[in-house]
């Protein structure tokens, strides 16, 4: 894959949006399967959340949190130009969307630890 | 930056399978990319095989690959793309059929336009005639700024190859044919609004599109494809809601 | 204008797409901010329960959401696959609708489960 002709913000965040996507869309059904299955009673629901207390667990679910952030603001970017025809400031529109994906990262963080 | 006295050109030669061949041609100040390659062609290999014609960035017949990016090369300055050693890479434009060198054959690209409805049909003479009276499109009405705005493309390819969806998907209609479609939708003296937006709708047209927006990253002309086909969907999001289509 | 309407492939699964990337804009918001909160002071069962026990509304919204998650998702899915793996066809996308709904299933089931 030759990088220089994709080297723009606009390709990076098509990117990241489908890298994101890709990997919440596998992991969604993975979600809903563990939870519908932990949730059969309050002591296994409470025993799976244990599980989810280790460091690599909190590290994947920090991932996710920042990857599920970035697809959000991402496709904001896009419905923008789709539905609003925002065309101007699609190159700040990225870098806001990045910016907000890693702060929502962050806040996570600062709250789970 | 001292500029040096040679450049290192690498050429494409032969067909698909082809491969890269070196030369070196003297370094000028405000020389153009294709000032190179007439220079190769001239006086180094009377047998390589490239496309130009007006040399001043109107006709879109002289776009290729320079340095890894679809360009056009009457208007490319060496001194803007070259790298720091004076190496140039040309290649043929990506995405298209190599026909021989530098030379791409831009039959898809051009058959693309067709299947996107973009010939203009008059709507008080579907048959063709001459309207009796002249049209009034108020210049700064909404609709014709659209038209507007897409309406200098040259048909020079870049775009074209320079979309993945291109690449990943043969039937992709491409930036430039549906630039031109969505101008033809703004265009409100034309009649076939409706088979223009069939045409373009769907997996081969405006609903692949990704927004990378390398079109509009790299029109030489500075138009923004990438919009054009937002609006294509956008309209056609709505005329299907709303019944209209 | 009478013109038989036949639409080409991919034009209703773009909207149906787009309509569900409304709702998860939305959604997702919400669900973000239900995790940055719920997660201070670590997530216990009966937090989680409290919440949705009962709660109509929190049903409604996990119903809603995990029909559009698991529909905009196999729909993403979809696409990668025509666009690097060439698989593509009214097969496919039959497949693809399925696999959106089966996962939205899964979603509607753990809904019901924290709501019972």
């Amino acid at each position: 894959m030759d990088l220089r002709p994709r080297s723009h913000p606009t390709y990076l965040a098509f990117v990241v949006h489908r890298v994101s996507g890709l990997l919440l869309a596998l992991f969604l059904p993975l979600h809903f399967w563990a939870l519908g299955s932990a949730i059969s009673g309050e002591a296994r629901l409470d025993g799976f959340l244990r599980w989810t207390e280790n460091p690599l667990a909190k590290a994947a679910e920090t991932v996710l949190v920042v990857l599920l952030a970035a697809h959000l603001a991402g496709g904001l970017r896009v419905m923008a130009l789709e539905f609003l025809g925002w065309r101007r400031r699609q190159k700040d529109m990225v870098a806001l969307s990045a910016g907000v994906a890693l702060l929502v990262g962050l806040v996570f963080l600062l709250n789970v630890v | 930056m001292a500029e040096p006295a040679s450049l290192k050109v690498s050429v494409w030669r032969g067909g698909a399978d082809g491969a890269l061949q070196h030369y070196e041609v003297p370094a000028r100040t405000n020389q153009t990319v294709l000032d190179v390659v007439t220079h190769i062609q001239r006086e180094l290999d009377p047998s390589l095989a490239y496309r130009f014609a007006c040399r001043v960035g109107m006709c879109g017949s002289c776009a290729m690959t320079v340095n890894g990016r679809a360009r056009w090369t009457c208007r490319t300055h060496v001194k803007r793309v070259v790298g720091a050693d004076g190496e140039l890479e040309l290649r043929p434009l990506a995405n298209l059929p190599v026909i021989r060198d530098l030379a791409a054959d831009l039959t898809p690209f051009f058959d693309k336009w067709q299947r996107a409805r973009g010939t203009f049909q008059p709507k008080d003479a579907p048959d063709g005639a001459v309207p009796a009276d002249f049209a009034v499109v108020p210049p700064a009405s909404k609709a014709r700024r659209e038209a507007d705005a897409g309406i200098e493309c040259i048909g020079c390819a870049v775009c074209y190859a320079s979309c993945d969806v291109v690449a990943w998907n043969a039937d992709y209609l491409g930036p430039a044919a549906m630039n031109r479609a969505w101008t033809l939708v703004n265009d409100v003296r034309d009649g076939a609004r409706g088979e223009r937006l069939d045409a373009v709708a769907g997996d081969a047209g405006c609903h692949s599109c990704h927004s990378t927006q390398s079109c509009t990253e790299r029109c030489p002309k500075n138009l923004d494809p990438s919009s054009a086909i937002a609006g294509l969907k956008r309209t056609l999001f709505w005329d299907t809601l709303l019944g209209r289509r | 204008m009478d013109r038989p309407r036949q639409s080409a492939p991919g034009v209703h699964l773009w909207v149906v797409q787009r309509v569900t990337a409304m709702l998860l804009g939305l959604f997702v918001v919400v669900h973000l901010v239900t995790i940055v909160t719920a997660v201070r002071g670590g997530l216990s069962a009966r937090e989680i329960l409290d919440r949705t026990q009962g709660n109509e509304a929190s049903l409604l919204f996990y119903v809603v959401f995990a029909l559009a998650a698991g529909l905009h998702g196999a729909i993403g899915l979809r696409n990668i696959a025509a666009e690097t793996i060439g698989l593509r066809g009214r097969g496919a996308d039959i497949a693809w609708l399925v696999v959106g709904l089966l996962t939205a299933g899964f979603g509607i089931r753990a809904a019901i489960g924290l709501y019972a």
